[in-house]
Parts: C-alpha cells; sequence; structure tokens
C-alpha cells in the first residue's frame, strides 16, 4: 500500500502549498498614485531605448517619482511571442533592462519581470532576450505558465468583466510598471498599454468569447494600476501584428512614450500608427468609464527630440 | 572468466543506462540535446532495425551490432542494453525481498512451442500487414509507454510541490507545470502491459522476457550458437542448487549442469551465488531440469490497480478549470483526416514505421502530441497525433523529427518544417464569436504565424477571419487560440500527404520612420 500512501501524501502537500500560497500577501494595498509629476506624458524620440529612457525619467523627475525605497516592483513587458528582438513583437530588452536598473537605484528591494505568453514561455522568455537582459540586471524573472499562479479578483463595476485571475505577482508586489510595446494588431487594431494586460490574467478565452473590446477596458477598472507606462516605439510592427511574420512588417520609429494615464498612451500610440484614435474600440470606452483621457490636447505634454 | 567483477560490472552499467532511459523520458525541462539521445537509442534493437530498413543506411545499424553482440556473447542486450528488462531486474530485485529469497525461482521448462509460435506470429503479421503487433511488443516501446504515461506525471508532480515551496521563498528556477492527462481510454493497453510485465517480474524475474518478448526470443535463437556462456566445472559442482535458485531466467538445470542459452540473459548471479566456483561465463564447452509455484500475488495485483487509479485520478485533478463560455457553437467540425506531426511525410508512411514509444511525445515542448486512440483507425493506437484543443505545434521547433529512433518522423530542417503542410485550417463561420457576438474576438489570427489566417472586413466596424489555404501549414495555433466550445470556430484538417506551404509574401510598408510627433 506504500503506492496509494505515496501519491495521498503528494497530493495533500500539493492542495496544502496551493492552499498556502492563496493565502499570503492579500492585504498589501497598492502604492496611492505618484506625487504630482510635472508632465501627463513625457514623448522621446531618435535615441535607442535605454538612453530615451534615462531622458524621459529625468523629465518626470526620476524613478524616484513612483517607488519608494524598499517596495517591491512588477515589470510586466510583452514577451507574448517566441521572436527575436528585431522583429518587435516583443517589449525591447534593452529598455526592460534600464527600467529594471533605474529601479534599483530607487531603491526598489526586489524587481519582477513575467509574462503570461501566448507562444511557449520558455521559448518566449529566451528568444525574446528579456530572461537575459532582465536578469542580468538584477530582476527576478517569474513564470507565468500554469493557473496554479493566478488568483482570482473582482472588478466591481465591469461591464462584461466582473472577475478574472490575476498573477499572483500582481498582488504581491507594490509597484506596478506597464512595459508594452507598440504593434499592430489584428482583431483590435492596435495593441500597446491596455490590451498588454492581457498577459496579467490566466483566461484570455474569456475575454475574446465576451466583447474583447469590453473587457480590456473594464479590467483598466481593476484598483491596482500601472504606475508608470513606458511605451516602446522603437521598433514598431505595423501589420500583420501582434505577431508579425517577417522584417517587413517593421518600421523603425525609435521613439518612447511615458504615461501614468494608459488611455492617453493608448491615445498617443494609435496616432504613431496613424489610426484614428475612435476607431480602436476600447480606448473611446476606457474614456467614457473615466479610466483615463484619450484628448491629447487637454493633457501636459513634454515632447523631446534626441 | 570466473569473475565476481561480472556481476558487479552488470550492475553498475545497467543502472546508469537504466538512470539515462529514465532521464531522456521525464525531462521536462528539454535539457537533454539530441545528440546524446540519438546516442542513446542506436542500439535499441526494433528502432534501429525498423530504421535500417527503412532508409537501408548503415548508419542505422545498431541491430547488427546487437545481433553480432549476441553471436559472441548471447543475450548480453537483454541485461545490459533493454531498458524493460533492467527494469524487470529492479522490480524482480524488489519482489526477491517480500518472499522468502531460497523459494523464489529454480529451474523450470521453458514455453517452448507457444514462444516460437509468438514469434512466428509477430513476424508473419509485421510482414504482412503491418507494424502492428511489434508497436505492442517492443520493449523499449513499452519501457517509453511506462515512462510517458506513469513516471512522467509523477515526476511533474514531484516538480510542481518543489516549485510552490520554492516559490514561497521567491525562488523560480523551477516552475509548475500543468498535468495534461491523456485521454483515458489509451491507458488502457499501457496499464494492461504494466500489469503482465510487473506482476510476472515481481514474482518470476525474466519470465516475461523468455516468453512473450518477440526481441527476446530472437536473441535467444541466436544465442543457441554464441561464443562465450555460462559453464559448469562438474569436478567442483556439488548440486547445491543455489545457482538455479537464484536464477531470474529459471533456466539453470544444475541436476545435469545445463543452462538454457536461449533463455540465460547473461545476469552472472549465479557465478557470484556459488560457493563451490563451479561457474564461470567463458568459451563454449560442448557439455550437457525443479518445480515450484508462487502465492501472494493479490497484494501487487491490488497495488497496481491502485496505482493506476491514482495515476488517473492525480491527473484528473490537476485540469484546468474551464471556462464557461458564453454561447455553445453549433456546427461540428468536419474532420475527416488527423493531423500527423511533422517529417511524417504521410499518414500512410508514418503509421508504418511508428512503433508507439512516445519519445517524440514527451520531447515535444509544447505538448501537443498526444497518443492516439481511433484518429489512425484502431492499429494505430497509441501512435502519437497532434492534439490542438490541447496546445499547438511551435514554429520554431523541429524536436520530434529530431529523436524519432525509427525514422517513423524523418529530420526536417527549420526552414522545412516551416514549410511543410500538416494540414490545413478550415474555418467555420457559424461558430464564429464574431458572426455569433456580434463582438471582437481574433485570437485565431493573432496566433497564425504565416498569417494564412487573417481578418477581412465585416459588419459595422468588425473584422472576421479568412484563410489562405496555401501558405497554412496546419500548426493549430489558431484552433488552440479559439475560444468557442464544444466546437470550434477555425480548425485544421490533416493532409493525408504533406505537402509543401508557399512561403508567405510579404511587402516594406510604406509607413517611415516619423521625423516628427504625430501628437
Amino acid at each position: 500500500m506504500k503506492r496509494r500512501d505515496f501519491f495521498k501524501t503528494s497530493v495533500g502537500a500539493g492542495l496544502a502549498a496551493g492552499a498556502a500560497l492563496s493565502l499570503g500577501g492579500y492585504s498589501k494595498l497598492w502604492a496611492s498614485t505618484p506625487p504630482g509629476a510635472k508632465y501627463d506624458m513625457v514623448a522621446v524620440m531618435g535615441g535607442n531605448p535605454d538612453a530615451m529612457f534615462d531622458l524621459a525619467i529625468q523629465e518626470l523627475g526620476g524613478m524616484g517619482t513612483f517607488i519608494q525605497k524598499g517596495q517591491k516592483v512588477l515589470i510586466k513587458p510583452n514577451i507574448g511571442w517566441d521572436v527575436i528582438p528585431e522583429l518587435a513583437a516583443n517589449t525591447n530588452p534593452l529598455l526592460v533592462k534600464r527600467i529594471i536598473e533605474h529601479c534599483f537605484k530607487a531603491g526598489a528591494k526586489e524587481v519582477y519581470v513575467y509574462d503570461h505568453t501566448c507562444d511557449n514561455w520558455v521559448n518566449c522568455y529566451k528568444n525574446s532576450g528579456i530572461e537575459k537582459a532582465a536578469k542580468s540586471a538584477g530582476a527576478k524573472v517569474v513564470p507565468g505558465n500554469s493557473e496554479s499562479y493566478y488568483h482570482e479578483i473582482s472588478i466591481p463595476g465591469g461591464v462584461k468583466l466582473q472577475k478574472a485571475k490575476v498573477h499572483q505577482l500582481l498582488l504581491e508586489t507594490d509597484v506596478f510598471i506597464n512595459v508594452p510595446v507598440l504593434k499592430d494588431h489584428s482583431s483590435t487594431k492596435m495593441t500597446c498599454c491596455l490590451k498588454n494586460s492581457m498577459g496579467l490574467v490566466w483566461d484570455r478565452e474569456y475575454w475574446h468569447s465576451n466583447n474583447l473590446n469590453q473587457c480590456i477596458a473594464d479590467y483598466a477598472l481593476y484598483e491596482k494600476k500601472p504606475a508608470l507606462n513606458v511605451i516602446d516605439c522603437y521598433n514598431v510592427m505595423v501589420k500583420h501584428g501582434p505577431q508579425g511574420v517577417s522584417k517587413e512588417d517593421i518600421v523603425l520609429m525609435k521613439s518612447q512614450i511615458l504615461t501614468t494615464d494608459w488611455v492617453a498612451g493608448d491615445a498617443a500610440a494609435a496616432k504613431m500608427l496613424k489610426i484614428p484614435v475612435e476607431t480602436i474600440e476600447y480606448i473611446p470606452i476606457a474614456h467614457k468609464m473615466g479610466l483615463g483621457n484619450m484628448n491629447l490636447d487637454s493633457l501636459n505634454i513634454k515632447r523631446i527630440k534626441m | 572468466m570466473r569473475s565476481h567483477a561480472l556481476k558487479t560490472i552488470r550492475i553498475i552499467f545497467s543502472v546508469l543506462l537504466f538512470l539515462c532511459f529514465f532521464l531522456l523520458f521525464v525531462d521536462f525541462k528539454y535539457l537533454i540535446p539530441t545528440r546524446y539521445i540519438n546516442i542513446l537509442l542506436y542500439l535499441q534493437f526494433i528502432p534501429s532495425a525498423i530504421k535500417f530498413y527503412d532508409l537501408g543506411t548503415i548508419a542505422a545499424g545498431g541491430f547488427l551490432i546487437v545481433l553480432v553482440l549476441t553471436l559472441f556473447t548471447g543475450r548480453t542486450y537483454c541485461s545490459f542494453l533493454c531498458p524493460l528488462g533492467i527494469g524487470q531486474d529492479i522490480f524482480s530485485r524488489i519482489g526477491g525481498r517480500f518472499k522468502k529469497r531460497f523459494r523464489r525461482f529454480g529451474f523450470k521448462k521453458p514455453y517452448t512451442i507457444f514462444r516460437y509460435s509468438f514469434l512466428a506470429i509477430t513476424l508473419v503479421v509485421t510482414m504482412i500487414w503491418g507494424i502492428y503487433m511489434i508497436t505492442l511488443l517492443d520493449p523499449y516501446s513499452i519501457f517509453g509507454r511506462f515512462m510517458t504515461y506513469f513516471a512522467k506525471p509523477v515526476v511533474i508532480m514531484i516538480n510542481n510541490v518543489l516549485a510552490g515551496i520554492l516559490g514561497k521563498y521567491d525562488i523560480y528556477t523551477l516552475s509548475n507545470i500543468p498535468v495534461k492527462p491523456f485521454p483515458l481510454v489509451v491507458y488502457s493497453i499501457p496499464a494492461a502491459f504494466f500489469l503482465l510485465v510487473g506482476i510476472l517480474s515481481f514474482t518470476k524475474g525474466r519470465l516475461y522476457c523468455n516468453t512473450f518478448c518477440p526481441v527476446g526470443t530472437l536473441l535467444g535463437l541466436i544465442s543457441k550458437i554464441s561464443i562465450l556462456r555460462i559453464n559448469f566445472d562438474e569436478s567442483k559442482c556439488t548440486r547445491c542448487g543455489r545457482c538455479a535458485l537464484k536464477c531470474k531466467s529459471s533456466c539453470i538445470d544444475f541436476l545435469n549442469h545445463k543452462v538454457d542459452v536461449t533463455r540465460c540473459v547473461d545476469c552472472f548471479d549465479c557465478i557470484n551465488t556459488c560457493q563451490d566456483k563451479a561457474i564461470s561465463y567463458g568459451f563454449v564447452k560442448l557439455k550437457k531440469k525443479v518445480h515450484e509455484t508462487d502465492e501472494s500475488k493479490r497484494k501487487i495485483i491490488v497495488g497496481s490497480i491502485l496505482f493506476l487509479l491514482g495515476m488517473s485520478r492525480i491527473s484528473n485533478a490537476q485540469e484546468k478549470a474551464v471556462p464557461k463560455p458564453k454561447k455553445d457553437s453549433t456546427v461540428k467540425e468536419n474532420r475527416t483526416l488527423p493531423v500527423c506531426p511533422p517529417g511524417g511525410v504521410s499518414i500512410a508512411d508514418f503509421n508504418k514505421d511508428c512503433i508507439a514509444c512516445s519519445l517524440c511525445i514527451n520531447a515535444c515542448p509544447n505538448g501537443v502530441l498526444i497518443p492516439s486512440f481511433k484518429q489512425y483507425g484502431i492499429t494505430g493506437m497509441m501512435q502519437p497525433v497532434m492534439d490542438y484543443h490541447k496546445s499547438f505545434c511551435t514554429y520554431k521547433c523541429t524536436v520530434c523529427t529530431e529523436i524519432c529512433p525509427t525514422s517513423a518522423l524523418h529530420p526536417l530542417l527549420l526552414e522545412a518544417k516551416q514549410l511543410t503542410q500538416l494540414g490545413k485550417a478550415k474555418f467555420i463561420k457559424d461558430n464564429c464569436i464574431v458572426k455569433t457576438e456580434k463582438t471582437a474576438c481574433g485570437a485565431c489570427s493573432e496566433s497564425c504565424p504565416t498569417k494564412a489566417v487573417h481578418m477581412i472586413a465585416y459588419e459595422r466596424n468588425l473584422v472576421i477571419p479568412e484563410v489562405t489555404e496555401d501558405i497554412c501549414i496546419g500548426c493549430g495555433h489558431c484552433e488552440f487560440a479559439c475560444p468557442t466550445k464544444p466546437y470550434k470556430a477555425i480548425f485544421v484538417d490533416g493532409n493525408a500527404i504533406h505537402v509543401a506551404a508557399k512561403k508567405p509574401l510579404n511587402v516594406k510598408s510604406d509607413m517611415k520612420t516619423p521625423v516628427e510627433f504625430p501628437f
């Protein structure tokens, strides 16, 4: 009967581990919104991803504006696809690395990086160059491939999406920095700040089958919002998104946008892709729900050319 | 040679080899490079013989080496190189602890008529109808299936428990791996064999090898003319019978000083057990039978059944909680053919050469391969088939084609694999969210690596999928991503013969590098 005992024990241990995980770290609330940065948005053009970030974050008062000493930070790039950095289906690894370095400089206790990938996660992490870049900067790269890492949260006020399972890191860290890469998208026209949140949750199928655009906007209601959005527009996939087929899909734009307002970030990104903002459905929906401001004219934007 | 070292060498060698095979099949981190896998598999008798028959190349001549080895040394293959044989030795050793040591084995008559008829039937069936009986009986494949169906899930569950504990300490070197069980019915054959081989080895040592195994019987025949074998020194022998009781093949007739070489697997246990130093291993000397029954099998049977039940139970427990679909899709997918793995060339070719060892099922980093049940017909049961409900074929991977030991899957370069059409995506508009819900989706098109599935204008602001079949490679990512239930709105119908897909055309965008901010 030893085998049966073994199974009982291992199943029991598994359950216990799962239960223990689900109890930890819920009480911490998000850090309050950062004390007034000088601008609503900083846009930089003409440099390398890391140099542009140095400049842009300085304009916002440095990373210390968003992170307090000893806090834990989650950086959520787009690592969705098993594609090399040059083809820009994922966030630029250089940019991810530089953001992590700034976090540690601002006194972050720990920086985590993860994404719920579409392709095989091991290959995505590796071939995107992000795993190596993040680890070299001292961050912890965490898997998001199994449902066991995700915990249910509720989204009061969501029209279609009232519940979602988010990665435990989102719940356990103090600051969330959203680092999307701007891309064309076959069904939502564009993927950037708001759409990047699909990599935070476990069940994307639900979004796809329950009014995708509404779900994307609904998720933005969730209380743990990004302290900062860093939009990678260095190489931009202008067609065949979000995965891309070849280098013909890429246009070098050498730009970067930093903003605390992810709806505004998406509005600016849409202009980069030359898509009318109103036609990217989830942006006006999110705007109407009061989740951000898509009217760029009413924002204080700092534009820098290098 | 009358050396005690022979047994020690055998044990060390076979345990190491067994560990290699074990790791090969449970390597869930995909750490073992393909070239080492190929070295390990080179000497496996049946895979090598099939590859040789199929390709006619001497590079696939591992089985010839085994034949020569057998001519010289007898059935050393069974003790040194066969993972199922070594596995049985381990089982047998454990079995020995449960029983009174000296009452276990002892000389028994061989089932001569049965085993030679069984070998003959296997050969005839294989030559006339195909590979089915070999698939069932090849010891390497049987071992592979045990590992794949039963051992690997256990290893992964242990990993998951460890990953959970490490995760609490902020260490992520191990990650949780979801266990996706196969359809329950395909467990039946490996489970039956597990009981058969397990019980026989537990109680009777190598009885399975000397009764059912076609490789064992064949090599036994060749051993009749082998040069090296176990010899008796009659002048020293006191006929104490210890050797016969120790012999897991029950092939030593100590009263007549005869060893049945067709059943002797060269384990050398008898040499060490003989207190009179009368037994040795050396050049053949032309020279010239005890009965027992066993009990206490019940415990083992009950234990094994519980083990198997436990397996399926735990596998189910790990299944993902399926989200509730919005609305059920209505049109059933009209699948005419299954999708066979890349490198298979055609379903018929693949079915002809695959022995269902399940190595590719383990090696697939995406877990898209599952053992088939009815997809290839009952004769192709357990051969791997692509299951696009479970996963999809990664665009940048050729692992399964590289490690196949029988050439059922031919090696493909990545460039070739990316243009090999395994099947074609078929769109069922009446199931599609865009039509039924009138909301955006496009999960299929997002996932498509070649953009064979792309979106075209539909009602209002919406876009709906369309398939360009000639650039579709049948990877199944669209089918996997499609959220409709129970029927998918897009699925891959297999090609009987794999064909070349066209390269996706792509033109440079007319968008330019901006010089001013557009906002």
